[in-house]
């Protein structure tokens, strides 16, 4: 008869998460390939914001995204039709990137002599938090019509921001928006997070975020 | 749907286990989720289920989950409360300077197996 017995695991779930995604992260600094893991809600504007990027940069640096989704290539097109290389990832249903299946859409995607590979997470504001990808940096878009209390309600998505871009500013009369609060509560969550506020659309602030980023893919290849 | 990728990645811990201590079969695992830790201990069973039938170590295996309470600790009046109840506001001397001891935990933290 088989005899069973008990046995101590003692291990955090996301313990070999982490492990795949700090080996990642090593593999990617060896190749000076800067990793930007882009989270945000739904419609808050981050496939816009990412096009304005790509834009801005194309000339300086060599940029390949990841678009994460459920279904559907549409923002993967988008994207290719500004001439970066992008490549889409349907997570299959699932509500965010793990380390593992970063490594896989990486593997796929082919990272050589890119500088810059920005990964649009799945538009959600919990799991993909939970969930470290291998990621050099955090960055999140909140748009000004989602209100200036949504650190308090996703802690842990602000505590791993480093980077928040509070987009929509051009709307920001029509809202009671209290850009101030916004960064009071961010800075409770992660007091080393940067906010900068943008609009996509009018360039507003934009400047700001491109400089973020240049001294972020300098540093990483430094 | 969070809570099934979490499934996943147990299972995957597992398996490891499973590995280096030459387990034929695992009966039941038991995990430490805490209150304020985002795992929905309801749908992880859920999930669960139909996640381990798929596999041969855990075929029917038991998911028991011990729930931890969350506890903030006041650095100001250095006392302890319940979390869930009063947030990040000290609850005795009104205070912010708080920060969470426990019930953020998503453990895995025994396992009862068979050997081959």
């Amino acid at each position: 008869m088989d005899k069973f017995r008990v046995i101590e695991v003692k291990q955090s779930i996301f313990e070999n998460n982490d492990k795949q995604a700090e080996e990642l992260r090593k593999e990617l600094k060896e190749q000076g390939v800067y990793l930007l893991n882009l989270m945000s809600s739904p419609g808050s504007g981050k496939t816009t914001t990412l096009s304005r990027t790509i834009e801005a940069l194309r000339d300086e640096m060599k940029i390949g995204v990841m678009e994460a989704d459920i279904d559907s290539d549409v923002d993967a097109r988008t994207i290719e039709q500004l001439g970066a290389k992008a490549i889409q990832l349907h997570t299959g249903g699932m509500c965010h990137l793990d380390a593992d299946m970063t490594r896989q859409g990486i593997e796929n995607f082919g990272v050589d002599g890119l500088d810059l590979v920005i990964l649009e997470n799945v538009g959600n504001l919990v799991c993909p938090a939970e969930f470290d990808t291998g990621a050099s940096k955090n960055a999140m878009v909140l748009s000004v019509p989602e209100g200036h209390d949504k650190p308090l309600k996703y802690p842990l998505m602000f505590s791993v921001c480093d980077v928040v871009l509070v987009n929509k500013m051009d709307v920001l009369p029509y809202f009671d928006f209290d850009m101030e609060k916004c960064k009071e509560y961010v800075h409770m969550r992660n007091p080393k997070a940067t906010v900068i506020p943008i609009c996509a659309k009018t360039g507003e602030g934009m400047e700001q975020w491109f400089d973020w980023l240049r001294r972020e893919v300098a540093q990483w290849n430094a | 749907m969070h809570e099934l990728g979490i499934v996943f990645h147990i299972i995957d811990s597992l398996t490891e286990v499973g590995k280096e201590n030459s387990l034929s079969k695992i009966s039941s695992v038991t995990l430490e989720i805490g209150e304020v830790s985002a795992v929905l201990s309801d749908y992880l069973t859920e999930c669960w289920k139909w996640a381990v039938d798929r596999t041969e170590l855990l075929k029917g295996a038991e998911l028991i989950v011990e729930k931890i309470p969350a506890v903030t600790y006041c650095e100001d009046c250095e006392r302890t409360y319940s979390t869930v109840e009063y947030g990040r506001t000290c609850p005795y001397c009104g205070g912010g300077n708080t920060y969470l001891i426990q019930g953020n935990e998503t453990n895995i933290k025994e396992i009862e197996a068979c050997e081959t």
